[in-house]
């Protein structure tokens, strides 16, 4: 058997994902978006004047960075859950984990520009999962935020 | 009140508080009460409708920092040094939220916040606990 052709295979998975995002209103209202590299996803906060809380400093909003770090916990947890699926050649309903609760350090203030995070999957359970994410702007090694949170598994009872 | 005055009009500044339609309903000596409305764009469960963790997230992170803006002795600026979270139940779609922030400690340079929101039930829909950042005038 000869193996997918490599568009094939990027293009469902780019599907996967799209379709995993878009059906979240407040993603589309931040204005998050995802990268992938294979299986690697990484959280975009493309820069916007709404999302400045002090226009004195000016800085963003310490609860978008809440929500922009737990939004990208979600949908990395998301999309590992729906992974095997998608290479398997299916299309998965996208099933969201609920956030129990998250912690969140902020390191730094957020300036007026673009965010990127990347969440860590530490633990996946029938139930629940911890995940650990790290958000940073110019320069990786310098994190402004980041966040441990448990949440609840789409099928978990 | 003229401090609520102020404190109303400071939030009103806020570009994310005013993309929420975010109100400050009430506020005292180290405590406010800030309400939003439910609104489509910030689902975060599509099936549901139920409003995203985040934007409850937001409510009760500024929540906190009027409350510590509020306190007599933490007056001025304040960032948020951590904020814990915690989701009891999902919020109940189309009812405004309404978040009580509390400062239950400050010192010269921390203060001690927790909140709650509420929807339009008895029982809490988030809860939250966080530092912030005090600064004092400083006097030559």
């Amino acid at each position: 058997m000869t193996p997918e052709p490599v568009q094939v295979v990027k293009q469902r998975r780019d599907t996967a994902l799209a379709a995993l995002v878009a059906g979240v209103p407040y993603i589309g209202f931040l204005g998050i978006r995802f990268d992938r590299r294979g299986d690697e996803l990484t959280a975009v906060l493309p820069y916007q004047d709404m999302l400045i809380g002090n226009p004195m400093l000016p800085a963003l909003h310490g609860g978008v960075t809440a929500a922009f770090l737990e939004v990208a916990s979600i949908v990395e947890l998301a999309w590992q859950i729906q992974w095997k699926d998608v290479e398997a050649g299916g299309l998965p309903l996208p099933a969201l984990p609920k956030t129990i609760g998250i912690t969140v350090d902020y390191l730094r203030s957020g300036l007026p520009r673009d965010a990127y995070a990347r969440a860590r999957v530490n633990r996946s359970g029938r139930r629940y999962a911890s995940v650990h994410v790290e958000a940073w702007q110019d320069n990786r090694s310098r994190l402004f935020a980041q966040a441990t949170g448990h949440f609840l598994m789409p099928d978990g009872r | 009140m003229d401090a609520l005055d102020s404190a109303r009009r400071f939030l009103a500044a806020l570009p994310h508080c005013a993309a929420l339609s975010m109100t400050l309903d009430e506020a005292g000596d180290g405590w406010a009460v800030l309400s939003m409305p439910w609104d489509a764009r910030l689902v975060g469960d599509p099936a549901t409708g139920v409003i995203a963790g985040g934007a409850v997230s937001v409510l009760m992170d500024t929540a906190s920092g009027a409350a510590v803006m509020s306190h007599p002795e933490a007056a001025g600026i304040t960032a948020t040094l951590d904020l814990r979270i915690d989701y009891m139940r999902p919020a109940t779609p189309g009812q405004r939220l309404r978040a009580r922030a509390e400062c239950h400690h400050v010192t010269r340079t921390v203060a001690f916040v927790r909140a709650t929101t509420f929807d339009d039930g008895e029982k809490p829909v988030a809860m939250s606990t966080g530092t912030f950042t005090v600064v004092r005038e400083m006097t030559p």
